[in-house]
């Protein structure tokens, strides 16, 4: 400490970190027993064969080294949930972001205010609404026979099938609804952004000549890239840890045909598997993170 | 950009079809809810009900547990929205307004909790709370959420906007800090604070998977746990699950309509939901 800063200043300083951290200790506190302590455990235990029955006797549990993780590569549920994880969310992650952007550009194109904030509750109210309540009404959606989808169906001659308990049909259809439920969201995000653009763009584009389709492409998309890259980002993100659609809609079946990474962790969990859940979380965590950098990383550079 | 009244017409038409599909299963599933069960698996299909009865959410509420699932969402939601609005707005004023050691590597640690996956903090959690003898207690539902990051950054945001003069004015007073959040800050925080308790009561709300784990007997289920395992219990009822469904759909639209403006501020604030 520099001597010749006055002892009553250093007292204040000293009295003001105290303060701080007293203002965050809520937080602190919460965030090291709950989440870091947590998150290390969960990588430690990866490293073991412990189970539900060890939590009240933790010197049963003996570290198997990278038992788990090999373990993982041999399983075929989970070979078939790191698959469906990746179809999810390649097919998912265009689907509403694509969706966000149509619903965000007819918003912005000059309709009155009242109804455009009218179109916009309406596209929003998924995005906020318990996903039992939605699962719950799309199951009454798809039921075979008694469903509304099927019978409208029926009305143009199509016999449809039995969409949540059909192989090829089951991830579609939790794909599809996924997107309908979470497509307001960028909307209201890209929304924003377009709002933003400066008008002036697009008339010295139309001056040069630019259609409303070259417009959208050399002034709309580029404006938009930051935002873009954020709904990609935090949309797949999400996408990745995918669990409570296919586990309320479908538990997962039929034969694994829903089954998603996070859902066939919660399995592990449920069984009380809990090392090699640690060991499969792991990865997923790896792989989440690793792919929201490498977006960044080609977002920003591009 | 100048639009003829045709080109108007092809947009709000996209517009309404897509209203229509996105509105429509919230439709469907609230309209059968008033329907008794014969029509609601009547070919073809009724759209407005021929007979309208309320039998389905009687037989909920007598039925299943509903009304205990329904009265323990609300408490656990309340007590959330009270902590959340406390802690998180103590924490924001710190990380806004006040200088210490360490600052920026504890607002750090608020960043990484917002990116932690909760798959991957789910099991450890539970093992925590199974040691803390917190299984199947409201503590153990509320205690992992009582302070979220996405709160903290809302309130630091906002309270950053606050003129420093207010606080340097009440220091000069000789004002202490605890003071100074709560008698000055604290009611300049309003709108910040309405936003952030309309998303942690919608977020609690809807809550799901954390509570289905913690929770074991029924007495402690939320409504969404209740409405699962009823989901689980044959999905034939289709009359008590769309009538499950309206009851934990509803309170939330009721929310969303009238305070719609602070959900968007919301978004628009922080960027996230």
């Amino acid at each position: 400490m520099n001597s010749a800063v006055p002892a009553a200043v250093v007292r204040l300083t000293l009295r003001r970190s105290w303060i701080g951290w007293m203002f965050i200790l809520p937080f602190v506190v919460l965030f090291v027993v709950f989440y870091l302590g947590p998150l290390l455990v969960g990588i430690g235990m990866s490293f073991t064969d412990m189970r539900s029955t060890d939590v009240t006797n933790p010197l049963a549990v003996d570290v198997v080294g990278v038992d788990n993780y090999l373990r993982l590569v041999n399983d075929g549920a989970m070979r078939r949930a790191a698959v469906n994880t990746v179809v999810f969310v390649v097919t998912a992650l265009p689907l509403t972001i694509g969706l966000g952007l149509a619903a965000a550009v007819l918003l912005n194109s000059g309709i009155a205010r009242l109804p455009a904030a009218f179109f916009r509750l309406g596209y929003y109210l998924p995005n906020i609404t318990s996903i039992i309540g939605i699962a719950v009404a799309w199951k009454f959606l798809l039921e075979p026979e008694a469903g509304l989808v099927n019978r409208l169906l029926e009305l143009v001659g199509v016999q449809g099938p039995n969409w949540l308990q059909n192989q090829s049909t089951a991830l579609p259809s939790i794909i599809v609804m996924t997107a309908w439920r979470s497509f307001g969201f960028n909307m209201v995000v890209l929304l924003a952004a377009l709002q933003t653009i400066p008008r002036e763009l697009y008339e010295a584009a139309e001056v040069d000549g630019a259609g409303r389709w070259a417009r959208f492409r050399s002034v709309t998309v580029p404006s938009l890239r930051p935002v873009l890259l954020f709904c990609t980002v935090y949309s797949s993100v999400g996408f990745m840890q995918f669990l409570e659609e296919p586990l309320v809609m479908t538990r997962g079946g039929p034969l694994n045909a829903t089954l998603s990474a996070s859902l066939a962790i919660f399995g592990q969990f449920g069984v009380g598997n809990y090392g090699y859940a640690g060991a499969a979380s792991t990865v997923l965590f790896t792989v989440i993170v690793a792919l929201a950098v490498l977006q960044l990383r080609l977002g920003r550079n591009r | 950009m100048r639009r003829t009244r045709r080109q108007h017409a092809i947009i709000y038409l996209g517009l309404t079809v897509g209203l229509v599909l996105v509105v429509g299963p919230f439709l469907w599933t609230a309209l059968s809810s008033v329907k008794p069960e014969r029509e609601i698996r009547r070919d073809p299909p009724t759209f407005w009900p021929e007979t309208w009865t309320l039998d389905n959410f009687v037989e909920l509420f007598e039925r299943v547990s509903i009304g205990t699932a329904f009265a323990n969402s609300v408490i656990i939601a309340l007590v959330l929205v009270v902590t959340n609005l406390l802690f998180c707005s103590m924490v924001g004023y710190a990380f806004a307004k006040l200088d210490f050691r360490g600052k920026n590597l504890a607002f750090g640690l608020v960043l990484v909790q917002l990116a932690i996956p909760a798959i991957v903090l789910m099991v450890p959690q539970f093992v925590l709370i199974a040691k803390l003898g917190m299984v199947n207690t409201f503590i153990g539902i509320i205690l992992p959420t009582v302070v979220t990051p996405l709160g903290v950054f809302m309130m630091r945001q906002f309270i950053s906007d606050l003129p420093d003069e207010l606080i340097d004015a009440a220091r000069v007073d000789g004002a202490r800090e605890f003071r100074i959040y709560f008698r000055i800050i604290l009611p300049l925080c309003g709108p910040a604070l309405a936003t952030l308790g309309l998303i942690t009561f919608l977020s609690s709300w809807n809550n799901f998977l954390w509570p289905a784990v913690v929770a074991q007997s029924e007495n402690m289920y939320t409504l969404p746990v209740a409405l699962n395992i009823l989901n689980g219990n044959e999905g034939t009822h289709y009359n008590l699950l769309v009538a499950g469904s309206v009851v934990v759909i509803a309170p939330i639209l009721l929310l969303f309509v009238f305070l719609q403006r602070f959900f968007i501020q919301g978004i628009a604030t922080t960027g996230l939901k």
